[in-house]
């Protein structure tokens, strides 16, 4: 019982991870309709910025996790950047095929620029510690202290985020450009802006996600955004894409198969589940968990 | 009419090939011992062919039909894996002895269409729940395919890394026949080239068949295509499987080219030559849309490729350019996003060579030409 409720306790932090990670695509994904392959090396930007700048925030006698913010403001140049050098130009004379494929260069170009920047290189960097180490034991059940900060840190960005969707001004707009682009226009709505602002938050909160990855694994490497945001984009699938709070239930179902797989059945094969599990709802239910069968137009 | 023309278009490129192909046999048993064609013109030209049945393959998802995979080599390792275990089961069980048995070359030829027929049974099973759906489905498991394939080797007893090499990881291929040495592959090179013509060929003959027809249809316009009556599910289901056969018959060559497999090696993205990305840079980069452009893009890789690793010239570069080269990737990641934001049509566009129109072609060619610097010269006139 004890493997149970520890394996519940890692699953749903993962969980938490994989659902900052999936809310960054499932926003890029309802607004414009491109799977932001770059997103998870935005995880891996967010890293490197705090192992650059924890040590600064050390030095100045503040706490390890003021760094993220810096890592925030990083992350989000980056995804702004990304989305004025390399989609923007793309995405007005190309198709969405094309679109595709330069979100897939630009993943490999940041992956590969990271290795050939002298000061980063191919080798992994240790991380500091960030979190007080430490926990609450319960029974004989250790909630550490890293894992509760992720959990509550996780929840409140989800709520910041569901509330700015539904109730703030700029958080509409970005749900009537996702629905007609051309009707939001016409409503007096800056659609170009609109794209660059959910760029900049997606991108924010993969920063976040870093911290939160960092603060659980302490390493990074050019290449560790490659998979979590592969299975952080599984997620976002599974919740039904471009929905917000199906991103987060995707996240917590992917990180939950995950550590009861690697419990129970195999740590190989926990890989190969999370993937089998997405083929399974793309046969049952194509929209997602969450989503709504919507006919075409012709 | 219009039918003798196409027969006669079979018979012009069924001759030129058979003449191609004689011509360098003849050149191969001249010059086949001497040292650079043994040790670097012909290991290319093995290299060259499975690149091309890849890329051409690929563009059948990609170009034809508009839909991106990005497991592609997932399929070509199945192909490997595949024909490797085949070959070795086959020498256990002492069917041949050695290269020159000719129980050999019906081993080879048995492993090449096993490997294709593996791989194409198993691109069911994506391609079924992903291309019932619209939009970027197939991608992204297509990419989760080719991790989990790549997983699924590693932990199987009978392959992986460890069943294939028995223990001893180098070398294990030469001993079960395929993973040609050197001389095998000179002895060998009609068999890649033929296996590369008739995949080719086929590929091509599928894209002029109706089934070509209906999935650029299905490209241009899903609805449309539904209206006018295509099965889009099941052409494009048939499709992917038709490219995933090819992408195993491209495995089966490298694992003839190669002395060792590794399941790495098949990666979404790595430091090598062949990686699933690769692989889309070569498409895109030939043109979406044109098996002509894949063949030529495929080749040009290789060589850019090559030179990269073994080029003098890269060491002759200040130290600071030369680091970009221990990158790969990162030089055809830009070659991507330059040739999609300036041409994304890529070198060929929908054009396809043929012997047949080449004279019609380049005389138009000439003419557009000849107007453009005419209306070039007019405007400058009333200037």
């Amino acid at each position: 019982m004890n493997t149970f409720f520890q394996t519940l306790i890692v699953g749903l932090r993962l969980g938490s991870i994989y659902a900052l990670v999936a809310l960054g695509y499932t926003m890029v994904y309802g607004i414009i309709r491109l799977i932001n392959f770059a997103h998870g090396d935005f995880i891996m930007v967010g890293g490197y910025t705090m192992i650059f700048t924890v040590p600064v925030a050390l030095r100045l006698g503040l706490p390890a996790w003021v760094a993220v913010l810096a890592a925030v403001v990083v992350c989000s140049l980056v995804g702004i950047g990304t989305e004025l050098i390399a989609y923007r130009p793309v995405r007005k004379k190309g198709t969405n095929m094309t679109a595709l494929i330069t979100a897939i260069a630009m993943s490999l170009f940041l992956e590969n620029l990271a290795q050939a920047i002298p000061s980063i290189g191919p080798n992994p960097k240790v991380a500091s510690q960030i979190f007080k180490a430490g926990g609450i034991h319960i029974g004989s059940v250790t909630m550490e202290y890293t894992t509760i900060i992720t959990l509550v840190l996780s929840a409140v960005v989800m709520l910041i985020l569901y509330a700015f969707t539904q109730k703030t001004r700029l958080g509409r707009a970005m749900r009537c450009v996702s629905e007609d682009k051309a009707a939001a226009t016409l409503m007096g709505i800056n659609v170009n802006s609109t794209i660059l602002l959910t760029f900049g938050i997606g991108s924010g909160l993969a920063a976040v996600a870093a911290l939160m990855y960092m603060a659980q694994y302490p390493k990074v490497y050019t290449t560790m955004g490659s998979l979590l945001g592969l299975k952080a984009f599984v997620s976002a699938v599974l919740g039904g894409i471009g929905i917000v709070p199906g991103a987060v239930l995707g996240g917590i179902v992917i990180g939950l198969v995950e550590s009861f797989t690697t419990t129970y059945i195999s740590s190989s094969m926990a890989d190969t589940f999370v993937f089998l599990i997405l083929i399974v709802v793309l046969i049952i239910k194509p929209a997602g968990i969450m989503g709504k069968n919507v006919g075409e137009k012709v | 009419m219009k039918k003798s023309k196409v027969a006669r278009g079979y018979f012009l490129n069924t001759v030129v090939i058979i003449l191609l192909f004689t011509a360098f046999q003849i050149l191969t048993s001249a010059k086949g011992s001497q040292g650079s064609f043994k040790l670097v013109l012909i290991p290319s030209i093995w290299q060259c062919c499975y690149l091309m049945v890849l890329a051409a393959s690929l563009n059948l998802v990609l170009g034809f039909m508009g839909q991106l995979s990005l497991g592609h080599c997932g399929f070509m390792a199945i192909g490997a894996y595949t024909a490797a275990l085949l070959s070795l089961a086959c020498e256990r069980a002492e069917l041949f002895e050695g290269k020159s048995d000719p129980a050999f070359i019906l081993v080879l030829f048995s492993s090449v269409i096993a490997a294709g027929l593996m791989a194409a049974v198993l691109s069911l099973l994506v391609g079924i729940p992903a291309l019932r759906l619209k939009g970027d489905y197939l991608a992204i498991i297509t990419l989760g395919f080719g991790m989990i394939i790549i997983n699924i080797i590693n932990n199987l007893p009978f392959c992986g890394q460890d069943g294939l090499a028995l223990g001893s990881a180098g070398a294990s291929l030469y001993k079960n026949g395929l993973g040609f040495g050197s001389k095998a592959k000179v002895q060998f090179i009609w068999f890649a080239l033929l296996v590369t013509i008739i995949s080719l060929a086929l590929m091509f003959m599928f894209i002029r068949s109706k089934y070509g027809r209906a999935i650029k249809a299905i490209r241009d316009d899903e609805i449309a295509a539904s209206a006018s009556g295509i099965n889009t599910a099941k052409f494009k289901v048939m499709t992917f499987a038709y490219s995933a056969f090819f992408a195993g018959v491209a495995g089966a060559l490298y694992a003839c080219t190669n002395a060792t497999l590794s399941t790495s090696s098949f990666a979404f993205t790595n430091g090598g030559i062949l990686n699933s990305t690769f692989v889309v840079v070569m498409v895109v980069l030939g043109g979406m849309g044109s098996l002509t452009g894949s063949v030529i893009a495929a080749v040009i890789m290789f060589l850019i490729n090559y030179e990269i690793k073994n080029g003098q010239w890269v060491s002759a570069l200040p130290a600071s350019l030369s680091g970009i080269f221990e990158y790969p990737m990162l030089v055809y990641a830009v070659v991507l996003i330059v040739v999609i934001m300036f041409r994304p049509k890529g070198i060929f566009g929908t054009y396809e060579f043929s012997l047949q129109n080449l004279i019609p072609d380049i005389r138009r060619a000439l003419e557009m030409h000849r107007t453009a610097d005419a209306e070039k010269k007019e405007a400058n006139g009333n200037a």
